[in-house]
Parts: structure tokens; C-alpha cells; sequence
């Protein structure tokens, strides 16, 4: 197996969660897309990892696991105190601060 | 090594397929299913380079945990369950154009360093030597990520919670 399939498949899925961060006009599918962006880094360690024949890249996607679930659990949590306040579940509606 | 490279681009492009529906369907719940192809993909080729244990927990965490938390999430945000309008904004060209650009530099800067490079997988990599190196060379991160874990957890529920 060449390295760079794997390399070029979690490029492809790092641009789909770029893509989908951009456009997406619901949260919950914005923190799905920054899942999408995990999962690339994720293939990328492991396939490293595999490379060197070490357990060092298995390790750091762990790490990795870890602030996932962190992430999307406080991000859950501020999507929901958002949704309390306005109603509303879009990415563009929270413009208070804009000028 | 035939079947790993055949078993590799199967998955690939379930997972490929996935990605692209997750960023494009209309219909929420469908998102966060399609997202369960993709991480059953990524975990499938976690278990073809031979590095089990990640993979298992990646089934565990990802496909267990946080896809739930996501049907939570969109249900406690009463998002429409039917497709009734687009989730889509109008920002599909600029996304678009951002992506290509970032992958396409990224793939370039991989074929241009990776080029050659084969996985020389001799063995796969057991979960023993996983916790070695985790409780021997990355044993502070590892406390570190549990902390964090706490910290998020508790922001998570004093955030949530109604007062």
C-alpha cells in the first residue's frame, strides 16, 4: 500500500469539512463538519504511524478522540444556550456583535 | 497486499460518498447518519494499517457516543426533521473555492514529500504496546487530556443546565 492514498483520502475529507463548516446553516452540521476535519487528521496520524511501525501514531489519534469528544460536547452545550436565547439554531443569526 | 489496496479504495469511497453527503443533504438526522459512514470508514481503515485498538475506539467513541450526542443536539434544537428548506447557504462558491484550494495544496505537498513512500506494515501494532507507550512516554498528556475531559464535562453541564 502506498502512504499517499491515505494521505490524499484525508485531504479529500478535510476539504469536505472546510466545505461544509463554510456553508452549512445549522450548528449541529458545522460541529458535524469539524468532525469530518478530526477524522482526516485522525487517517493521517494512524497512517504515519503505520509507516514508522509504531504505536506513536495510534497514540496522538487518541489524543486527538479525546478533544473530539471534549469539543463537541461544550460545543452541544453553547449550541443549546444559543438555540434558548434566539431561537434559532443558525450560525448567522448570532450577529450581535456586528456593527 | 492486493486485498488491503482493494479493501482500501472500497472504503474510501464509501467514505468519500459520505463526506460529500454529510456537507450536502438537506435532511439533518440523514447528515449525522452519513457521518456514521464515514467514521465506520475511518475505523475500517485504521483495522487495514493494523492499528486495532484506535480503531475500536474510534467505534466506541465516535460512532457511539458522539453521533448521539448529535441526535440529541438536533432534537433539543427542534430542527426540522423533514427536509423543508435548504441547510445550505449561499456561500456554496467561496466554500467551495476555500476547499479545493487548502486540499489541493495539501495533496501537493504530500505527493510532492510522500511520493514513493509504501506502509511497510510488518505486524499489526498491538493494544499492549499502545499502553506502554502511553503510560511510559505520554503519561503527563495523557493526565493532561484526562483533566481537560473533566473541565469540558462540567463547562459542558453548568452551561446546558437550567437556572
Amino acid at each position: 500500500m502506498m502512504l499517499n492514498q491515505f494521505l490524499l483520502l484525508s485531504a479529500f475529507l478535510f476539504g469536505t469539512g472546510i466545505y461544509g463548516v463554510i456553508t452549512r446553516k445549522h450548528t449541529v452540521l458545522v460541529l458535524a463538519s469539524i468532525e469530518l476535519m478530526l477524522v482526516a487528521v485522525n487517517i493521517n496520524l494512524v497512517a504515519f504511524g503505520a509507516t514508522l511501525n509504531n504505536a506513536v501514531g495510534q497514540v496522538f489519534a487518541l489524543f486527538v478522540l479525546a478533544i473530539a469528544a471534549a469539543e463537541v460536547g461544550v460545543g452541544l452545550a453553547i449550541v443549546l444556550l444559543i438555540y434558548r436565547n434566539l431561537r434559532s439554531a443558525n450560525p448567522d443569526d448570532v450577529n450581535v456583535l456586528k456593527g | 497486499m492486493v486485498a488491503q489496496n482493494v479493501a482500501f479504495w472500497i472504503f474510501a469511497a464509501f467514505m468519500a460518498v459520505g463526506a460529500v453527503r454529510v456537507v450536502t443533504t438537506d435532511n439533518i438526522v440523514h447528515a449525522a447518519l452519513w457521518l456514521v459512514l464515514v467514521l465506520a470508514g475511518g475505523a475500517a481503515q485504521f483495522i487495514i494499517l493494523g492499528q486495532e485498538f484506535v480503531a475500536w475506539v474510534q467505534v466506541i467513541v465516535y460512532i457511539g457516543a458522539v453521533i448521539v450526542l448529535f441526535l440529541f443536539g438536533i432534537m433539543l434544537t427542534r430542527a426540522p426533521m423533514e427536509a423543508e428548506e435548504k441547510l445550505n447557504n449561499n456561500l456554496r462558491w467561496p466554500g467551495l473555492v476555500a476547499a479545493l484550494l487548502f486540499s489541493g495544496t495539501i495533496a501537493w505537498a504530500f505527493i510532492d514529500e510522500w511520493g514513493n513512500d509504501n506502509v511497510a506494515l510488518t505486524k499489526p501494532v498491538r493494544t499492549k504496546e499502545v499502553g506502554e507507550l502511553i503510560f511510559r512516554g505520554y503519561l503527563v498528556p495523557f493526565e493532561v487530556v484526562g483533566v481537560l475531559l473533566l473541565a469540558a464535562l462540567i463547562g459542558a453541564v453548568v452551561m446546558a443546565r437550567k437556572d
